[in-house]
């Protein structure tokens, strides 16, 4: 028994209020305010977790975010969980990382034997043959941290929340306590966040007494004035990333099982009152369980009322472990200190022995600590050593901010460099010590009068303690991720002397926490090893997180279908209603068929009769983009390929956009409604893109009073009557307007109303057999649906899926862009070449068409492929494959293929090389290694003649 | 993430803004524009380190602007409506 919970005393802990939970299978004694690793040392558990890759035995190391060695898991609550920062709970399941069956009896623990066998990149070196991929499951099994429970869900959505003030003070030590009123004293709003669960940072468990009064009251009155002032204080709430014009992200954890809620903070000023950390100091065996931070082991004592040993040896190279000795010392603890340096010590706490002058050398011990060797050969026992191999201010968030950091001889630590706009560091995380230095630093920036320092004062005084290289053991640098110093001097030996390359070659500062203890170590000694200074040296970029912050956080309530939120048709009720299978196309849900478990006979089904009798199909995606104003001609002469201002008022034209570069971007129908008014009908996943489109060169080049652009796509909902029988369907409505042929011609509008409302007919035909598209106010379309559906009884009328449609215009030979185009395919070799040849104007994209690739002879063209009655329909992205020489080659793809029902063969369109002048001709096709045969044709498989769309 | 300002709405996050591309980029019209010219406007872009004129576009209000930024940095220094002269820092 070395540890143990004294008993009185113990700051964060109600000892009224015991509780028990799980760790590793063994019940553990804690009460409520004990963080989890507060609980394992008051039960004397040395060994928490075995080491990354040599499943050493580790102990706790700190009290807070830096720990790199307990980590836990927790059943519920996620993995890699740092037991210095959760608290423990009533039945909390927690279990030790990288250990199997626990902990304290690890059977990969044999791998430590190897260790000299395997330094930092011997995987990389050794299974580069003959692959690495099959040595990796084996090797990444015994690696490794915390296990992600593969059933874990979140129990409900994260909270994310936005949040503007005035300033925002990070930490709510002295600095950040007094940076936050001086602010909301100064009439500012004030967020001030820190990652603990209380206030107060080093004045919890450091002496000191402020405006002569006990530090403990000192923070209680400055938070109770600052928030009953109204401000807001967040505690359990890190400030993980500063981000593109100061945006700080912030992770708030909860007690209460709620996910983590992620904040999002736009401050006009921020404080970075973030401390420091302590480093360890560079020994032998200076991993082994039961060393530990002396900062920490104050924090312990104080706090948790738990004496972590005994026989105590405390090394230092600075002022700071000289209160530790004391206080412990008091406790009831035997303490040696002993201080590298020789002169200018703080005075001797009463009953500790100083040794001056000493280092260890070594330590001892099997799974915890059991002597020390100094540097002069003397051996200690001990049962606990504490280590304080000076602080490192915590500049994560500056460094985050582009801050650059300043190297401080006089310290032996980076402090910040030059300012950064909108951010000041104020406290230990500027290099101040004392309380009194703490105050004058955040006085610097504010003019109201700081809190004065009334109680006993910390000192700075501090030599270096680097590791050195061709030190004799095993001197760990990195806990987390099994760094030696000898991994170090073996990266700068082959060559990796930049940081950044050190990090990546050893995982030095990789892992959970990120380096929080041994960066500053390590760029240490690979300075002293490649001959430069620290400040030569450099650091490795600061990035966000400081520290880990779960994805579901991130992710809020973005999941499922609000991940991507579908659009959804007026009608989609009656759709449903009459057992349409709904999916995805280009953002919207719409029916793919119409009732059938059997998919392919449904379609199949619908794509027959509709040729037989008639369709009725919902169009209500199709875009309708508005081009109104007097050069409202000029400008869609512009956007498109083909001339339009020669088009009638109450005619439609088909045509396509191109892109700059020559490439088709969309195709559809331009209605001219009267001499200043066209409806721009684009494909339905292109709407926003055309609309942004059409705006850019409205405002870019025609001029914001020459036309105005409204997309009025979901005002109105489109159904389309199409078939042999449709206009006789038509005729049983009332639909206030002339059918007849000579006053609505294919490719003609006519306006008529339906129930009182107005109602737009477009002769226009996307199947090839006669068709009426019948725009409607949106919210009056249900009625017009209902009437079509009733009136068709009488024509064994079929309700068209969009699967269908697919199969119907293929055999057409109309194209779907991105379907039957890529980003290469221009007009004329979808042979729509009249334009090009012709058109004297511009239009977007006309210059790209006279290029040397435009004008290329082996252009891949739209085509039709035959195969077989009998045989399967091509698979689509099937290649027309081409010996050339030695090589085989493609000459083109399959990029629709469909088995037509009406034609009962199958058919195909696709993009071959040359293709419109090679019809007839048989190439081969493959497909996954199989090999066919198919004949080019025209793209036009179903009534080439167009007799169908007036039949 | 960034605040940008709309020259109409005002500063706004940056997830409501599109790239439009280098400001300045001018078109050239016809069809016998030299190929080395037309491939400029296409393709070449100076992409400067520091001071950059850019055509964005605030997707909520529709208009393209001009914006003044730093690409290094990532400061903005103005906002202003394409051709107009006014201006909002």
């Amino acid at each position: 028994m070395s540890a143990e919970r004294l008993n009185t005393g113990g700051s964060a802990i109600d000892r009224a209020r015991p509780l028990t939970f799980s760790f590793d299978g063994r019940k553990v004694e804690a009460f409520v305010g004990d963080t989890i690793a507060a609980a394992l040392l008051a039960n004397d558990v040395a060994v928490v977790g075995r080491s990354f890759k040599y499943h050493r035995p580790r102990g706790v190391w700190g009290s807070g975010v830096e720990e790199p060695n307990a980590l836990v898991d927790i059943a519920g609550r996620g993995p890699n969980m740092r037991a210095t920062t959760e608290l423990a709970r009533q039945g909390l399941v927690a279990l030790s990382v990288n250990a199997s069956p626990d902990a304290a009896h690890d059977r990969s623990a044999f791998l430590d034997r190897f260790a000299r066998f395997i330094p930092a990149a011997f995987y990389y070196k050794t299974f580069m043959w003959p692959d690495w991929h099959r040595f990796e499951p084996r090797i990444r099994a015994m690696a490794g941290l915390g296990k992600v429970d593969p059933a874990w869900t979140a129990p409900e959505a994260a909270d994310q929340i936005n949040h503007h003030c005035d300033v925002l003070v990070v930490g709510a030590g002295p600095a950040g306590l007094t940076a936050a009123r001086i602010a909301a004293h100064d009439g500012k709003s004030v967020l001030l966040v820190d990652e603990r669960m209380v206030p107060g940072g080093s004045l919890r468990h450091r002496d000191g007494g402020i405006d002569g009064k006990p530090s403990a009251q000192w923070i209680t009155e400055s938070l109770s004035a600052l928030t009953g002032a109204g401000h807001l204080f967040l505690p359990a709430t890190t400030a993980f990333g500063i981000y593109d014009h100061n945006l700080v992200a912030l992770n708030q954890r909860h007690q209460d099982g709620r996910p983590d809620t992620l904040w999002r903070v736009r401050p006009r000023r921020i404080i970075l009152a973030t401390g420091a950390l302590e480093r360890p100091l560079p020994f032998a065996d200076n991993d082994l369980p039961g060393i530990m931070s002396a900062d920490a082991a104050l924090v312990y004592l104080r706090c948790y009322a738990v004496r972590v040993g005994r026989r105590i040896v405390i090394a230092t190279n600075n002022d700071s472990a000289y209160e530790v000795a004391e206080a412990l010392t008091d406790a009831g603890a035997t303490v040696t200190l002993i201080d590298m340096r020789q002169h200018d010590l703080p005075s001797a706490p009463k009953g500790v022995t100083i040794l001056p002058g000493r280092m260890i050398a070594s330590a001892q011990g099997k799974s915890r600590v059991e002597s020390v060797t100094l540097d002069d050969g003397t051996k200690l026992t001990v049962d606990s050593v504490l280590v304080s191999g000076g602080w490192t201010p915590t500049l994560h968030l500056f460094g985050q901010a582009r801050g650059k950091l300043a190297w401080s001889e006089k310290r032996a630590v980076f402090l910040p460099g030059d300012p950064v706009e909108g951010i000041a560091v104020a406290g230990a995380a500027n290099g101040a010590v004392s309380l009194s230095e703490v105050f004058a630093d955040v006085a610097r920036a504010t003019s109201s009068p700081p809190p004065i320092s009334t109680g006993r004062e910390a000192s700075g005084g501090v030599v270096p303690a680097w590791p050195i290289a061709g030190a004799k053991g095993r001197i760990w640098i990195d806990y987390q991720s099994d760094v030696t110093a000898k991994d170090v001097e073996l990266a700068a030996r082959e060559n990796f002397v930049s940081v950044e390359h050190l990090k990546r070659y050893t995982t030095l500062g990789m892992a959970t926490d990120q380096g929080k203890t041994s960066n500053l170590l390590g760029l240490a000694l690979l300075a002293g090893v490649s001959g430069r200074s620290i400040a030569e040296t450099g650091t490795t970029t600061y990035r966000p997180p400081f520290t880990p912050v779960p994805l579901t956080s991130f992710a809020g309530p973005r999941s499922g279908e609000l991940m991507a939120p579908v659009r959804r048709l007026p009608l989609e009720n009656l759709h449903r209603a009459q057992g349409a299978v709904f999916q995805e196309y280009g953002g919207w849900l719409r029916p793919a068929f119409y009732g059938g478990a059997d998919a392919e006979r449904a379609i199949q089904d619908e794509a027959r009769r509709a040729r037989q009798s008639v369709a009725l199909f919902d169009g209500s995606t199709l875009g309708k983009i508005e081009v109104i104003g007097p050069q409202a001609a000029a400008f869609v002469d512009f956007i498109y390929y083909n001339t339009m201002s020669t088009l009638k008022p109450g005619r439609c034209r088909y045509g396509f956009m191109l892109s700059e570069n020559g490439v088709v971007f969309d195709d559809g129908i331009l209605v001219r409604l009267d001499e200043h008014r066209f409806i721009v009908s684009c494909s339905t996943s292109h709407v926003a893109a055309v609309h942004a489109r059409l705006e850019e060169w409205r405002q870019d080049r025609f001029g914001r009073d020459a036309v105005y652009i409204h997309n009025a796509t979901s005002e109105m909902a489109t159904l389309t009557v199409s078939g042999p029988a449709s206009k006789q369907l038509l005729a049983t409505l009332d639909l206030g307007l002339s059918l007849d042929d000579a006053d609505l011609p294919h490719m003609a509008i006519g306006e008529g109303r339906f129930a009182g409302d107005l109602l737009r007919v477009a002769r226009v035909s996307f199947t090839g057999d006669r068709s009426y598209e019948l725009s409607i106010r949106a919210d009056r379309a249900e009625t017009l649906w209902r009437s079509l559906r009733q009136a068709g009884k009488a024509f064994d009328a079929v309700t068209l899926g969009l699967e269908a449609l697919m199969i119907l215009r293929a055999e057409k030979g109309y194209i779907v862009i991105g379907k039957d185009t890529d980003g290469t395919t221009m007009p004329q070799d979808l042979g729509v070449d009249g334009p090009r040849a012709k058109r004297q104007t511009d239009y977007v994209g006309r210059r790209s068409l006279f290029t040397e690739v435009a004008q290329a002879p082996n252009r891949l063209q739209l085509v039709g492929l035959a195969v077989r009655e009998d045989e399967p329909p091509l698979a689509p992205g099937a290649h027309g494959i081409l010996q050339d020489g030695p090589k085989l080659r493609s000459q083109g793809f399959v990029t629709s293929s469909y088995l037509s029902p009406v034609l009962e063969r199958p058919i195909a369109l696709g993009l071959i090389e040359r293709g419109a002048a090679r019809q007839g001709e048989t190439i081969d096709m493959q497909h996954l290694g199989q090999k066919r045969r198919a004949t080019i044709t025209a793209p036009c498989a179903f009534d080439p003649s167009g007799a169908r769309f007036n039949a | 993430m960034q605040i940008f300002t709309c020259p109409f709405c005002g500063p706004r996050d940056e997830s409501e803004f599109h790239f439009g591309g280098e400001a300045g980029n001018t078109r050239p019209d016809g069809a016998d524009v030299p190929a080395e010219r037309w491939a400029r406007y296409l393709y070449m872009r100076a992409n400067p380190k520091g001071a950059t004129s850019e055509v964005w576009v605030h997707m909520t209000c529709g208009e393209f602007f001009i914006m003044e930024r730093d690409s290094v940095g990532h400061k903005v220094a103005a906002s202003h409506p394409l051709g107009g002269a006014e201006k909002s820092e």
